[in-house]
Formats: C-alpha cells, sequence, structure tokens
C-alpha cells in the first residue's frame, strides 16, 4: 500500500530523530535538577515523569453508503512543562466499500507555555489507500493545544507538507455533565487548505466542517463505552473536487465505540 | 549531632523496668511487635500505647515499622503499620525529659520518622533528604532528643508517599506543670483517610486526569435547580465567571470518598471504635488529623465541645458545636455528657462525599445516631481572592478588580475579559457562607478591620493595608490563577460551614493564646509566599516554583524575628506546615496569638504569622496535603 518507500523512510528518520532528541528533555521533567542539602541524598521531593495512553475515540460508525471502524488517540510522556506527544487519527472502510485513511500520525515535541496552553512541534505522516492510487505525505506539525475559557478543549495544528503545501486543522469538544458519570460531548472540527492537492482530494480554502454528539457512559474513569453521530459536510473546492468523483459532499453516520485510557 | 550521640552512649541493654502506662497497655502488648497479625487496626475500645522503659532521665520507646496484612473496613489491605498497627500506637512522652526512640525499619524500602509539631534539633527531625539520609531498608535508626515542650501530636513517616500507607500514629507529651483544665478521662482521636489503591496510583490520577476522583462536579441537574432559584441571568453570570476560569465551583477536595475509608483511630464506620465513658466525667479528646488529603468537620452531635488546645498549646477555652480540621492540626477539646446515652463522634470530610465516626458511650455496643450528610457546598467568589469590602458598599465590577487569571497567552485566551458582573449579588452557592460578603460581623479586608477596631480594644490585622502587588503573569505556567484582592478570612469557618448562634463554628479568630509567647519583639523581616497551583497539571508550588524548579533553600538568620505572609492563590485550602519553629498566627488577639504548626489557609485568603528563627539547621516548609507536597509545594528553611 506504501507507494513511496523514499518518503516512508524519510518520515520515518524524522520522527526518530526528533524522538531521541526530545526524550531526554521529557525524561528529565522539568530540566533542573533540585538542590540537595547533602550532596548524595535523595531530594525529599522528588519530579518523576508522567505519561498516559488515551484512545478518545474507537468506533464503528454506520452510514448511508458505508461503514468504516475509527480511532483516533492521542498519548503523552514527561514533566509538567515537557512532553513528547503521538497522535493520531486513522479510518477504515469495513462494508459498502474499501479503502481507508491514516488521516494523521504526529510525533510531537510539547511545551507548556501558560497554565492551559501547551505549544507542539514536529513531524507527521499522511495516507490514504484503497481503490486507485495510494497516496502519502509526511509533513511537519505547529500546534496549539489546550483547554480554552468555559473548558472547551481545543487542538490547533498548521501543518506543512514536504511538497511545501500547508493547511490547518482545529478541533474543540465540549464535556457536559448530564450526571457523573454520563458525559454528552459535542465536537467540532474543521480544516482549511492555504494550497489544493488534488491527489488528496483537498481543495484551497475550507475543506469541511465535521460535527459529531457522542454520548458516553464512564464505567470508570479509564473506560467509557459511548453512542453518538456524526456528520461531516464538504465545502467549497474540496465539494466540487468530491461530486466531480462522483462523491457524496455530505456523510452521516451513526457510532457506537469505546473511550479508554492507559 | 555528636552532643546527641555522646547521650546515647549508655547502650542498648533492656533491664528497664516496663511501665504500665494505662490499662490499654495489656492490649497494646497482644498488638506489639511480636509478628501477630491483628484483626483488626486498633481495639475497638480505648486507645492503643507503645511500651515506655525508663533509664534515668530518658524514656525509651521501641518502634518497628512493617508491613502488616490485616482488614481495613471488614476488607485485606496491607497496610505499612508501627508496631503492627494502624494508627502506630500512641506514644506518651513527657516534657523535661529526654527520648530515645529505636527504630527497626523491616521494609523493603527506605522509611523515616518525623515528630509532627516537636521542637527538636534538626537531625532529628527525620525528613530524607533535608535532616537526615532516612532510614535503609532492614536497617535501624535512633532519635534522641529533649521534650521542651506538652501536649498533643502526631508522628509519621516523610518518606514518599507511605504516610496514605498507615505510617502515622499519635504522640502526647504530657506536660511538667499542671495544665489549665482538668478532665477525668482522655482519649486519642486519630482521623485518618485510607484507600485501598495504591498511593502510587492516586497521584498518577491526579496528574494525569484532573478530577478523577470528583464525583460531585455540577451537572445539568445543579444547573437547572439554579436557574430556578437565582433566574436565568444570574445562573449564567456565576457559571461565565467559573467558565472564564476555567475553575469548578466544586473542587474542594482532591481524593474523595470516592476512594477513601475515613478512619477513626484506624477504624471505619462499620468497624466503631468506641470510648468509654461514666456519666458526668468530662473526657478530653485530642482529635489529630493524620489524614494524607481530608480536612474533616468534627462534631460531638448532642454535646458541646470546649476547644482547650491547638496544635498542642494552650488556648483560652472556647465553647463550640463544630470545628474543622486542616490536614496535620491538633485540637483538644473536652465534653462532659451527663446521662446514659451514647454519642457519635463524627468527622465529615469537608467536601461531603463521607465521613468516620466513633462512639462515646457508657458501655460496648452502643451506638448513636449518625448525622445525614449535608449538601454538597460550592465554593464562591471569596475563593477567587476578590476584595469583599467592595461588594459590600455594591459596587462591584469584576472587569477590574477581581481575580486575574494567570494565563494571557495565546490567542485563544479569554481570560482577561470582563465578566460584567456587576451590583452587589452574592456569588456563593446555596449553602456556603452566603452571607459572607454581606455580614457586618463577616471578614473582609479593610472594613473588617474597621469594624474590629470599634467593638473595642481588637487587634488591627498587620496585613489591613498589605498591596499584593502581582500581575497575572507573577507566577508563570505553573500557577493558574492569582489572587487579585487576598483578605482576611480569620473569622470565616470555610466552605460550607456558617457559625450561628445556635451552632457556633470555631474560627482562627477565636484562638486565643494563655499568655504571650516568650519572643515580644516586632518583627525585622517580612518574608510573603504565595500559595500556587495548576489543576490541569496538578503541579503545586510556592510562587509558582516546584521544589524541583528552586535552586536553594528559604533563608532565615539565626535569632531573627520575621513575619511570614501566606497568600493563597489556589481554589484549595491548603494546611502549611513549618518543621522546627511555631508560627504564631496574627489575628484580632494581638500579643496573644495562637502559636500553630501547621496553618490552614483558604482559597483566596491572606494570612501572617511570626517566628522567631532561634532553631539553626534545615527544615522542610511544605503543604501538608500529602499529593501536593509529592507535586512540589515544598521548601526548604535554612536557619543560619
Amino acid at each position: 500500500m506504501i507507494t513511496n518507500r523514499h518518503l516512508y523512510m524519510t518520515v520515518g528518520g524524522l520522527m526518530s530523530a526528533t524522538l531521541l532528541a526530545v526524550m531526554p528533555l521529557a525524561a528529565t521533567a522539568d530540566g533542573q535538577a533540585p538542590f540537595a542539602v547533602e550532596k548524595g541524598w535523595a531530594p525529599p521531593v522528588g519530579d518523576e515523569p508522567h505519561g498516559r495512553f488515551l484512545i478518545d475515540r474507537l468506533e464503528y460508525a454506520a452510514g448511508d453508503d458505508e461503514d468504516s471502524v475509527n480511532l483516533e488517540f492521542k498519548g503523552w510522556y514527561g514533566g509538567d512543562y515537557n512532553r513528547i506527544w503521538i497522535e493520531g487519527e486513522a479510518e477504515d472502510v469495513v462494508s459498502g466499500g474499501s479503502g481507508g485513511a491514516i488521516e494523521n500520525l504526529d510525533l510531537l515535541y510539547g511545551r507548556l507555555i501558560s497554565p492551559y496552553w501547551s505549544v507542539q512541534a514536529g513531524v507527521g505522516y499522511q495516507l490514504e489507500y484503497g481503490p486507485g492510487p495510494d497516496p502519502d505525505r509526511g509533513y511537519a506539525v505547529l500546534g496549539l493545544q489546550g483547554l480554552a475559557p468555559y473548558w472547551f478543549e481545543v487542538d490547533t495544528n498548521l501543518r506543512l507538507s514536504e511538497d511545501g503545501d500547508a493547511w490547518a486543522d482545529f478541533e474543540a469538544e465540549y464535556d457536559f455533565l448530564l450526571t457523573q458519570r454520563l458525559v454528552l460531548q459535542p465536537r467540532f472540527g474543521t480544516m482549511v487548505a492555504f494550497d489544493e492537492v488534488e491527489e488528496f482530494g483537498v481543495g484551497q480554502g475550507i475543506n469541511n466542517v465535521k460535527l459529531g454528539l457522542r454520548l458516553r457512559y464512564e464505567i470508570k474513569r479509564e473506560f467509557a463505552p459511548y453512542v453518538g453521530v456524526s456528520w461531516n459536510k464538504k465545502l467549497g473546492d474540496t465539494a466540487d473536487m468530491a461530486e466531480a468523483e462522483g462523491e457524496d459532499t455530505g456523510d452521516f453516520r451513526v457510532l457506537a465505540g469505546v473511550r479508554m485510557w492507559f | 549531632m555528636d552532643q546527641y550521640e555522646t547521650l546515647t552512649g549508655k547502650g542498648h541493654s533492656r533491664r528497664r523496668f516496663l511501665r504500665n502506662v494505662t490499662s490499654m497497655s495489656v492490649l497494646a502488648a497482644l498488638y506489639g511487635y511480636g509478628g501477630v497479625s491483628p484483626a483488626l487496626a486498633w481495639p475497638q475500645v480505648g486507645n492503643h500505647e507503645a511500651e515506655r522503659l525508663e533509664d534515668g532521665d530518658t524514656d525509651i520507646f521501641n518502634l518497628v515499622i512493617d508491613r502488616t496484612p490485616m482488614k481495613i473496613d471488614g476488607k485485606p489491605a496491607n497496610p505499612i503499620t508501627v508496631n503492627g498497627t494502624v494508627p502506630g500506637p500512641a506514644i506518651r512522652m513527657r516534657e523535661g525529659r529526654n527520648v530515645r526512640i529505636r527504630v527497626q525499619n523491616k521494609l523493603d524500602e527506605w522509611t523515616s520518622i518525623h515528630w509532627h509539631g516537636i521542637l527538636l534539633p534538626f537531625q532529628m527531625d527525620g525528613v530524607p533528604g533535608v535532616t537526615f539520609e532516612g532510614i535503609p531498608p532492614k536497617d535501624t535508626f535512633e532519635y534522641y532528643y529533649p521534650l521542651k515542650q506538652a501536649g498533643t501530636y502526631w508522628y509519621h513517616s516523610h518518606s514518599g508517599l507511605q504516610e496514605q500507607l498507615g505510617h502515622y500514629g499519635p504522640l502526647i507529651v504530657e506536660p511538667a506543670e499542671p495544665e489549665p483544665f482538668d478532665y477525668d478521662r482522655d482519649y486519642v482521636i486519630m482521623l485518618s483517610d485510607w484507600t485501598f489503591e495504591d498511593p502510587h496510583d492516586v497521584f498518577r490520577n491526579l496528574k494525569v486526569a484532573e478530577g478523577y476522583y470528583n464525583y460531585q462536579k455540577r451537572t445539568v441537574e445543579d444547573l437547572l435547580e439554579d436557574i430556578q432559584k437565582k433566574g436565568w441571568s444570574q445562573t449564567m453570570r456565576e457559571r461565565a465567571m467559573w467558565g472564564e476560569m476555567r475553575m469548578s465551583s466544586r473542587d474542594l477536595l482532591d481524593v474523595t470518598g470516592s476512594t477513601y475509608t475515613y478512619l477513626v483511630n484506624g477504624r471505619s464506620p462499620n468497624d466503631n471504635w468506641t470510648g468509654l465513658f461514666k456519666p458526668g466525667e468530662k473526657i478530653r479528646l485530642r482529635v489529630i488529623n493524620g489524614s494524607a488529603m481530608s480536612f474533616f468537620d468534627v462534631s460531638v452531635p448532642g454535646l458541646k465541645m470546649t476547644v482547650v488546645q491547638v496544635d498542642g498549646q494552650n488556648v483560652e477555652p472556647v465553647p463550640v458545636d463544630e470545628f474543622r480540621i486542616g490536614v496535620a492540626e491538633t485540637y483538644d477539646v473536652i465534653v462532659e455528657p451527663d446521662d446514659q446515652q451514647a454519642y457519635t463522634i463524627f468527622a465529615e470530610a469537608m467536601d461531603r462525599s463521607g465521613f468516620a465516626a466513633g462512639t462515646l458511650a457508657t458501655e460496648v455496643g452502643l451506638t448513636a445516631e449518625i448525622p445525614e450528610p449535608r449538601s454538597i457546598p460550592s465554593r464562591g467568589m471569596e475563593a477567587m481572592g476578590m476584595d469583599m469590602s467592595n461588594m459590600d458598599m455594591g459596587g462591584m465590577d469584576m472587569g477590574n478588580g477581581g481575580m486575574e487569571m494567570g494565563d494571557q497567552s495565546g490567542g485563544m485566551d479569554m481570560g482577561g475579559q470582563s465578566s460584567g458582573m456587576q451590583g452587589d449579588q452574592a456569588m456563593n452557592g446555596q449553602t456556603s457562607h452566603a452571607g459572607m460578603a454581606m455580614n457586618n460581623d463577616d471578614p473582609a479586608k479593610g472594613g473588617m478591620n474597621m469594624a474590629m477596631d470599634s467593638k473595642g480594644g481588637k487587634a488591627p490585622w498587620p496585613l489591613a493595608d498589605r498591596d499584593i502587588s502581582h500581575g497575572p503573569d507573577d507566577h508563570g505556567p505553573g500557577a493558574a490563577m492569582v489572587a487579585r484582592s487576598p483578605g482576611n478570612r480569620l473569622n470565616d469557618p470555610g466552605i460550607g460551614l456558617k457559625s450561628t448562634p445556635e451552632h457556633k463554628v470555631l474560627v482562627y479568630d477565636d484562638l486565643k493564646a494563655l499568655a504571650p509567647w516568650p519572643d515580644p519583639r516586632e518583627p525585622e523581616r517580612e518574608i510573603e509566599l504565595h500559595l500556587t497551583g495548576n489543576m490541569e497539571r496538578y503541579m503545586w508550588s510556592f510562587d509558582g516554583e516546584k521544589f524541583s524548579e528552586v535552586d536553594g533553600p528559604i533563608q532565615f538568620h539565626h535569632g531573627e524575628r520575621l513575619r511570614l505572609i501566606l497568600v493563597n492563590d489556589t481554589m484549595m485550602d491548603h494546611p502549611i506546615h513549618l518543621h522546627g519553629m511555631w508560627m504564631e498566627l496574627e489575628n484580632q488577639h494581638g500579643d496573644l496569638r495562637p502559636r500553630k504548626h501547621t496553618i490552614s489557609v483558604k482559597p483566596g485568603e491572606m494570612v501572617s504569622a511570626r517566628i522567631t528563627a532561634d532553631a539553626p539547621g534545615h527544615w522542610a516548609f511544605h503543604c501538608h496535603l500529602l499529593y501536593h507536597m509529592k507535586a512540589g509545594m515544598f521548601r526548604v528553611v535554612s536557619v543560619a
């Protein structure tokens, strides 16, 4: 499925290099060794790194024409200020068609710049597969992630591909507590491209609007099954390109899945 | 340390005579370090004390630290024990004598014992990394120090998170001179919080998932209730304020009854610890909060409690119906039941997520009613460090004064915007001190002081005119907010409590020492420290810097008289503990300041204490919430 071995290796190399470069920084938690009253004594309170791997969405999405399995995850490791992030989003069509996509697979270094915000920088990889050609590309990412006022969880990224194409995405979600364990989560996402990239079906300007509504039940904090709906609407040039290919521009799905973390 | 080692050179012979301290020492022997696992933590009735051996002017105790499988609340647990129990045995020392404590570490990890509230040579203070290296696995350490004080204290591990695992116990120092109150019998009431989870998992949960243990967050139901009660616009204004700050008004305790079993003397409410009395007796309850993370509201429904000591120090007796005890504080109260009935000793967690309970009764097996849980309080505006005096005048504008969020960077941040709050509506939740801003006798910076002066003879608050000068970014990413106008809350019993003539709740302003303390000097120097935190990443610090970020100690000059000013820039209550030296809390009683080892600072509050820096050496200074300390809210104070 990988059509560009060379690219694959380049991205892989870049990722490993970034990882090697920032890992020690993240692992020493916050950079500096605490002062010691006596040499050789362990500090009275330590500052160990932590980590968490969150599978935000692992869901079966049933649509009019096709069904897919979707995955979105976010993992981090590090201290309070410096962290390594690995984030990804993928979709695999399981019924009514074939193919799928790794929408993004990012390896990032994140730095806390204010109480609720961290900047992230790193590299990523994107792949579409299925009928027809399997285009893929590597890119550099610069992101801002955090908690906006009114408790909106926000993640936004600017990406620049190896071919010089740039695009930005924005995602926000909110947790509405119906009860202490039953949580209604609306989501909003959009993508804006600065350059047209035909092989990925990307038109210039606003590409799409994605809306989601998921109702989860936290059996425990770490494990929450959910049901929901999503609606994905392609816009502008992107919509035109899809129509020219004979695709729908709107995609409504009913979801069932699980959110969990380790 | 040399002088103390010289004194210890008398050998380790055991030909001392055993002295039975109380009738309970028979039980103590049963539960001693013979390796027998007791079925339960402490006996159901009475207290459990350690053997005290004597050698001339020295009292000797032997303590063994080990893991001991036992049942807590009927479920299997594997706590760290001292001489086989949780809590460890009560240790009765005597003022004016020396004490030698041999601590044997049977654990596979390092350990330590810190003598909380005891003034001693710093090498004996028992803080690994600050005063000694710690007690290695399978090794022993001998503590030796003179006792120059009396009262109720406690001891606990200062290593890692061992305190959460049961490594704590009561410490009583019998006075050399008679105390200024009398009683017929005394009981230790040691409150604590037990979890069946590994404390490291608890810490990780707090670190990686904000609000993990909070199952009392505001829901849609609360919102609808508020709209019904307060109207749409008022409710929306309140929600907007909390929303802008990204704070929860229901963030009261980080670790809650969702994982904790609250204990009295190691026993859950089901295991009902009982203290026996004869009607008409005066009973002294030595209440110690040995919790890792829990503030309790303590009452004995049906009985007035007279507070006679706080943190081991005599105070002018105050009759109360209830008092809040911060983590690591001690309160000695006297109750006088004069009938045959049983009484519940009730200690409700501050966030109402659970309670500890025991019984006072004339015979074993009697119980009294357990009070109904109270509704969950929500924090009000005072927690944000609002200047409440403005509100009294009815002209409050939150956009200009009020709180500031530390986060001003990033294009998406709307933190600095005005919330549009106007007028004199109270922002308090339904059950919290709703009248706080409005009551004339409630604390408000400035206004309060005048009121006190006019009531005659009350000492002015030393911080009344203090300008807390920090901008929104002063403490960096480690501090999610700053209290813009922190105020005097010494007369405020705290979140969820209200003092009324029918139900008197103790406040810090009630505490009055019996006589002035030895050092009459005015402070020569002031040290201002801000209590700071970032809930999202569970970072806790002083002045925005975690312990791992500071490059040296806080310097006290030997012999100087200091004023320590603590400003709480967070939404949580913090019990701040200074080792080795007293803090004389500056309240309304002038020279008759209460002396404390641990001062609880409420959100948005500013307090001050006088300190005589008379104890050379290195001392720990930290928030006594175990996971706050672990997360970095810790400093070393060097006196030289």
